[in-house]
């Protein structure tokens, strides 16, 4: 390990910009887990802004416990996907047993620090109900973080940035 | 206390470092009504604090990226298939640290920015600069031991927008980092010294601390400078951290 030298301060965020694709949309980083093998499953889903109308500049990234790592520039309707599995429940760091979640950041013009958020999966209900984190959040706004759908037909996770129904999103 | 109580003590305080805020004033804040983008952008709501006892193990692990993802070549922004980039030629290095100063190795870094005449290779970009077919304008790198990055590029223009009357960029380099977790993801923009356009623009003024605004601006460095080739510049990254040990490359799965 190296030597510790003088805390150096942190560097400040920036935004993405409008021109993230050139370098952060690499097609071959959409897919963590190829489509149609054992375990995968796919997450889409719309980024908007406080009108509701489409993000079309925006960056999902999506991590998970078990190392897996995607990420997905956003079309022109706001529209991003990923292939992955599921992650196995994940504990915090006391040791509590979580719901499977995927660990969510977005990036966008206009945003000067990416926000971060939670997909949980709407056929975990039980696991969901005890989860630690969803416990903390009030109750009208808990389903922001949770994805409809199935494993078969694919998860839908809606990310609305600002307004009505906005997405929860956590200070970590 | 033994070795192994004080490795445990340091652990536990390093990952407390992960979660712990920023310093007030790092980081803009979202809503930052001066550039303009952030109106309907920004979330209304406070985000949501969690028990860092309850903070997820997975925001302390990260994906790790293996040399095959990285060659040589793609941290020369300035040779394409074709010929030589048109502009001034620049060498861009630095070390990616956690906040305890320690180097973050192996460890992706990406850039992208304007050409020498302040234009992207970007179909959404239509200002009437011009376009260089010999500059594409991105590059990625992995880290070394010592945590150092190095690109070899050409000094980006500035170039106009809408945010507000005579709206200029000042010419930047648009850096992504990934440290070693969640917690440390950064995405940020590298500014060169003493450019006269800083005044104006509201995305680097967006970070309230004068401190922390001066650290996105990289430092003229004559050693890093090459005879007869390219001017030099440093810029270190500064991550929060650290996480603990990756996981295993499983990143691209």
């Amino acid at each position: 390990m190296a030597e510790a030298t003088d805390r150096p301060g942190l560097t400040p965020s920036q935004t993405v910009g409008p021109f993230l694709h050139l370098a952060l949309d690499v097609p071959g980083d959409r897919v963590a887990v190829e489509p149609g093998s054992d375990g995968s499953i796919v997450v889409r889903g719309r980024v908007t802004d406080g009108n509701g109308d489409p993000v079309p500049d925006g960056l999902v990234e999506t991590w998970q416990i078990d190392g897996r790592f995607a990420r997905c520039a956003t079309d022109a309707r706001g529209e991003w996907v990923v292939h992955t599995a599921k992650p196995p429940a994940a504990p915090t760091r006391d040791g509590t047993l979580q719901a499977p979640h995927l660990c969510v950041s977005v990036f966008a013009r206009g945003l000067l620090d990416r926000v971060v958020t939670r997909c949980y999966f709407d056929d975990e209900a039980d696991a969901n109900d005890v989860d630690p984190a969803l416990a903390a959040i009030v109750e009208d706004r808990r389903h922001t973080l949770v994805a409809g759908g199935s494993a078969v037909d694919g998860y839908r996770f809606d990310i609305r940035l600002q307004g009505d129904d906005e997405t929860v999103f956590f200070d970590i | 206390m033994s070795d192994d109580d004080v490795r445990r003590a340091a652990i536990a305080s390093d990952e407390r470092d992960s979660f712990a805020p920023a310093p007030a004033g790092t980081h803009a804040p979202l809503d930052s009504p001066e550039y303009r983008s952030t109106a309907l952008r920004h979330p209304a709501h406070a985000p949501v604090r969690l028990d860092p006892a309850k903070a997820d193990a997975t925001e302390l692990a990260g994906p790790v990226f293996g040399d095959d993802a990285v060659t040589e070549a793609d941290a020369d922004l300035t040779r394409a298939a074709h010929g030589e980039a048109v502009g001034q030629r620049v060498i861009v290095t630095g070390r990616l640290l956690d906040s305890g100063g320690r180097p973050i190795p192996s460890s992706l870094v990406e850039v992208w920015q304007a050409n020498a005449s302040g234009r992207y290779a970007h179909q959404r970009d239509q200002w009437p600069g011009t376009l260089d077919p010999n500059f594409a304008g991105a590059g990625r790198a992995l880290t070394d031991d010592e945590g150092r990055y190095r690109f070899v590029t050409i000094r980006p223009g500035a170039y106009p927008w809408g945010n507000h009357h005579n709206a200029w960029r000042p010419a930047h380099i648009h850096f992504s980092v990934f440290g070693r977790s969640f917690t440390q993801r950064l995405v940020t923009q590298m500014y060169f010294p003493d450019d006269p356009l800083f005044f104006q623009d509201p995305i680097l003024n967006s970070i309230p601390d004068e401190a922390a605004r001066r650290r996105l601006v990289a430092r003229y460095d004559h050693d890093v400078t090459e005879p007869e080739w390219a001017l030099g510049y440093q810029f270190d990254v500064v991550v929060r951290g650290p996480g603990a040990t990756p996981l295993e490359d499983r990143a691209h799965g």
